[in-house]
């Protein structure tokens, strides 16, 4: 299967790959996807008081294209607040990365991810509060 | 070192020069082209020489009788023509086949179309080797069974079969016993006048000849009957017509008398080569060797890597040409069904590498491919969520992961 080189960069160099500390009431997690599927994919979030994302890492066992699409999410979601942050689409992570058809999955699966670790964040705060 | 290195000698293997320079004198009007069945002329009758020669070398390999050969198109059709036709001709006997879960696709997909047809197959499960046992066999048989089919040499693992303990429980059995040996001939010793086999598939293409040529081994004492699939002008003893194709068939009758003297020597070295890439990645956490590691061609390695991805492990090593376990080629991975029969789960079904060593591989080649590995393994489990999980010692067997 051909590449594009967008995938091909995230893959070769992925951004910020590692994890944040999950006791952090200001930190979100979202996993997603299953083993047996052949791909799962770790986002974390952390928010600062204005509820504006600082820092975003990932990790994902999958193909190169489920990589490239949460490394490529991890750079999208940094600086954005948790509502603008909802609104990114599947859609807009296939475009950008020229995903064929076959890997559409994996740019569902990162947009899954990002939703779960907003939703964990939100339940946490409001936890704290 | 010229990039990607080749290590997938099981997908096929490139012709040896030897073998295309026979062929070549087979195709122009200065050279042997004639059709082998023209039988009123020199052309005809030195075209015929030239396949009888060829025929002879295949049944020097596997010692039998020259005429027992049948000339296919390539396994794949001497599969199908040993089941189909040994089914269609004993189906008033019985309509009851045994094979295994493990078998190519050409075995498989054959007993798929007899089963459309009425008939009825049992799939014997391998054990967690990669091995059918002759007892699971015997135990499979039924007063109705007609066929057993099995390979020599399993194409993902490589594992080879008892072939000739089990053709001593079907010729007891009175059963037509069917082995593909694809994966086998020119690399392990076949001996027909031992093992006692009624049909057996042959290819080229594995064994440094052409692709499109194959043979299938027909019985004759005792006598073992089959109906043609191919109908025309009664060529091969009426058993698959077509015209003769005189140069693929001198690449194979050449590939398989190079076999027959270097096979032994050649065996000996990719062997020691398996064994240095298996040195080589053995101490790497949490990898398993798939199959049977004693009773296994010389030339195949499969090992899966646990927490690692087929097809992103396959993206890493692009300079290397190897086959991965998880054909990730639809929205659905599906991992290899040959890994899932033995028993592995889905990850390490999924992070199975197959690499396959040949006739052109050298000792530089498999160091260089052991570096490239470790390196890969070792980038993606730093990606691995999963390898992060087992670090921590979460059991993921017991995690509730939200399917899709």
């Amino acid at each position: 299967m051909a590449y594009s080189e967008k995938v091909l960069d995230h893959y070769e160099n992925p951004r910020n790959v590692g994890r944040l500390d999950d006791d952090d009431a200001n930190v979100g997690t979202g996993m997603v996807g299953a083993p047996a599927c052949g791909d799962v994919m770790r986002l974390q979030i952390r928010v600062d008081g204005d509820g504006v994302i600082e820092d975003a890492k990932f990790k994902t066992y999958g193909c190169g294209s489920a990589i490239a699409s949460s490394s490529l999410l991890t750079e999208w979601v940094k600086g954005r607040s948790l509502d603008d942050a909802t609104r990114i689409r599947n859609k807009d992570i296939a475009d950008e990365l020229g995903l064929p058809p076959v890997k559409i999955h994996c740019s569902v699966l990162a947009e899954d991810a990002i939703k779960a670790a907003i939703a964990d964040v939100r339940k946490k705060r409001e936890q704290a509060e | 070192m010229q990039y990607p290195i080749y290590l997938d000698y099981a997908a096929t293997t490139p012709v040896d020069p030897r073998v295309a320079s026979a062929m070549a004198e087979c195709l122009t009007i200065e050279a042997n082209f004639g059709n082998p069945a023209s039988r009123s002329h020199q052309f005809g009758w030195k075209a015929e020489e030239a396949v009888e020669n060829a025929r002879r070398n295949v049944a020097d390999l596997v010692n039998c009788d020259p005429r027992e050969i049948v000339w296919t198109s390539g396994a794949t059709e001497a599969d199908n023509l040993a089941l189909k036709g040994a089914a269609h001709f004993h189906h008033r006997k019985g309509r009851h086949i045994v094979t295994s879960k493990i078998e190519h696709k050409a075995v498989l997909d054959s007993c798929r179309q007899l089963e459309r047809e009425g008939y009825e197959v049992t799939y014997l499960d391998p054990d967690s080797n990669g091995l059918i046992s002759p007892q699971a066999v015997e135990q499979a048989l039924r007063p109705d069974t007609i066929l057993v089919s099995l390979m020599h040499v399993n194409n993902e693992i490589g594992v080879i079969n008892d072939i000739e303990a089990i053709g001593e429980v079907t010729r007891r059995r009175k059963v037509v016993f069917h082995v593909d040996a694809a994966q086998s001939a020119g690399k392990l010793e076949i001996d027909l006048e031992r093992m006692q086999v009624d049909l057996m598939s042959f290819t080229a293409h594995k064994i440094y000849g052409p692709k499109g040529i194959g043979a299938l081994y027909v019985r004759r004492k005792p006598r073992v009957r089959i109906e043609p699939q191919i109908h025309g002008g009664g060529h091969e003893r009426g058993m698959r017509s077509g015209t003769l194709a005189t140069h693929q068939i001198v690449g194979m009758g050449e590939a398989y008398r190079i076999a027959g003297e270097e096979m032994h020597e050649e065996a000996r070295r990719t062997l020691a080569l398996r064994e240095q890439l298996l040195r080589g990645l053995e101490d790497v956490e949490e990898v398993y060797v798939n199959g049977d590691l004693t009773r296994r061609a010389p030339g195949n390695l499969n090992i899966s890597f646990n927490f690692v991805e087929g097809e992103s492990l396959m993206m890493a090593l692009r300079e290397l040409a190897l086959s991965s376990g998880s054909a990730c080629t639809s929205a659905s991975l599906e991992p290899s069904y040959v890994l899932r029969a033995l028993g592995r789960n889905d990850e390490l079904a999924h992070s199975s590498l197959r690499i396959s060593i040949g006739r052109f591989t050298t000792a530089e080649d498999i160091d260089y491919a052991i570096g490239r590995i470790r390196h890969a393994v070792a980038k993606l489990r730093e990606l691995s969520p999963l390898w992060d999980m087992y670090k921590d010692g979460v059991d993921l067997d017991q995690v509730q992961w939200a399917a899709h």
